[in-house]
């Protein structure tokens, strides 16, 4: 391991930060005191899940390690939510589909041997596939809430000439789904000649041979791709239905 | 035999009343035009119609029924609903001719679309035209052969031909009169147009959200 991170050095890359606060400032962007409040939280809430994956690594009980995955797909069920921009049961759905994208991604890595049910590789792995799956559902909201509005003469004339919901949402429904993956496929391609990405970045920074990293790597591009696929097409399937209401008429988006 | 029948009819947002007292009957087979000031309450009452708003008070029953029994998806395939700016779907009149058939997951009758274009003034070739290549009389007339391709029993026209040309809305009138008198399809239509509420056979006329003249 040559990791040499102290608590110096981190003091010193505060530096960076001023940086970014100097620049805020000079440009009148009225940023500061997000970028304050987002550095604050980011050191508080890493520092609070350092030392409590330290904890449960310790630890090493199957229940603390399934309650801290549930915390987190729970956490990015909510922050999927916060999204919806009003779409009426938006967390049940953000929370079946994290759930189940997690669940599926989870379930066959680990039945491909990739990784074990163990605290130290469950919940960074699953933190990875829910927050990808988490964006990928903030995405799918915004679109669906923006193709519903831009595209509800489309809708109305479809449901006039006798169209069920599934008819008249189809296409809005395949481009959210679309939109939600797009990033992860955006970044696959990419990967390796425009950025080293995360883990496979950590690993060598960690001092692990860079063909063995590349290994990891992959297998995050493969959950990611399951995990926003499986993720974009259960709450786009589910949330569509919540634009209309009992009578199939579109009442959708709220705002 | 009265189809549509509105008893007391009213829709209001919050407190602010849209339509009131509505009491109306249409019978199978008429020609009712529905004309009135702007903002009177029109559209809302003929999308109250076409099951795309509910009322929020009085009775509306088809064909002997409330509409409430009837599955609203069922329902709007029986009283078929068209636009003023109709959107295309698709990249071709094809797609747009489809459509109903697709909903419906019939076999597309290719004949059927090809006899309807020549008789609305298109060829056989405009199938596979891009909709975008089309001109607003013809966007017009492929929309509402997409509402008649499998017939409905009731069209509802809500000013189809505002922004048409003299010549388009002569062409238009002469489609709707046919799905009426050959087709036996029961229509309401607004309009604005004087020509149009002179040749009217039925004049119903909505003001302030009430109906002034013509109910039955």
């Amino acid at each position: 391991m040559n990791l040499a991170v102290n608590n110096q050095s981190l003091i010193l890359a505060l530096g960076l930060v001023m940086i970014a606060l100097a620049i805020g400032w000079h440009e009148k962007l009225g940023i500061d005191r997000d970028m304050i409040i987002g550095v604050v939280r980011a050191v508080v809430q890493l520092f609070v899940v350092g030392y409590l994956l330290k904890y449960v690594f310790r630890v090493n009980s199957i229940w603390l390690t399934a309650t801290l995955i549930l915390i987190i797909i729970f956490n990015a069920s909510y922050n999927a939510k916060q999204r919806s921009q009003g779409i009426p049961r938006a967390l049940p759905i953000s929370l079946g589909a994290i759930l189940i994208s997690t669940g599926v991604t989870l379930g066959v890595l680990m039945l491909a041997g990739a990784i074990k049910f163990i605290p130290s590789q469950m919940v960074p792995i699953s933190g990875m596939i829910a927050s990808n799956s988490m964006v990928a559902i903030g995405l799918c909201y915004r679109n669906l809430n923006a193709e519903f509005k831009q595209e509800r003469q489309a809708v109305l004339e479809k449901l006039a000439l006798g169209a069920d919901l599934k008819d008249a949402s189809r296409d809005i429904v395949r481009a959210s789904i679309k939109t939600g993956m797009q990033p992860t496929i955006d970044s696959a391609k990419t990967m390796g000649i425009v950025s080293l990405p995360g883990m496979m970045s950590g690993l060598i920074f960690a001092g692990v041979d860079p063909v063995r990293a590349i290994k990891y790597q992959i297998m995050v591009v493969f959950m990611l791709m399951s995990a926003t696929s499986i993720g974009s097409v259960l709450a786009c399937y589910w949330a569509y239905r919540e634009f209309y209401n009992e009578r199939k008429q579109l009442v959708g988006p709220s705002n | 035999m009265s189809l549509l029948e509105l008893k007391q009819v009213g829709y209001q947002v919050g407190d602010t009343p849209i339509l009131q007292d509505i009491n109306l009957t249409i019978d199978q087979g008429e020609w009712v035009t529905l004309t009135g000031p702007s903002g009177g309450g029109k559209s809302t009452l003929v999308r109250i119609m076409a099951s795309l708003l509910s009322r929020t008070s009085g009775e509306l029953s088809f064909a002997g029924r409330s509409i409430d029994d009837y599955d609203p998806i069922a329902y709007r395939r029986r009283v078929s609903y068209s636009f003023q700016q109709p959107t295309l779907f698709g990249a071709t009149v094809r797609n747009n001719l489809q459509f109903p058939y697709q909903i419906r997951q019939l076999p597309f009758d290719q004949q059927r679309a090809v006899t309807a274009l020549k008789y609305v003034g298109l060829t056989a070739a405009d199938l596979d035209k891009a909709v975008v290549d089309l001109s607003g009389g013809q966007r017009q007339r492929v929309a509402l052969l997409r509402n008649v391709m499998i017939y409905p029993e009731v069209l509802i026209l809500d000013e189809v031909t505002a922004g048409l040309d003299a010549d388009n809305k002569a062409f238009v009138w002469s489609m709707i009169r046919h799905f009426n008198v050959d087709d036996g399809i029961t229509i309401v239509a607004i309009t604005h147009d004087q020509a149009e509420i002179d040749a009217a056979k039925r004049l119903v006329t909505l003001a302030d959200g009430r109906l002034v003249g013509g109910a039955q």
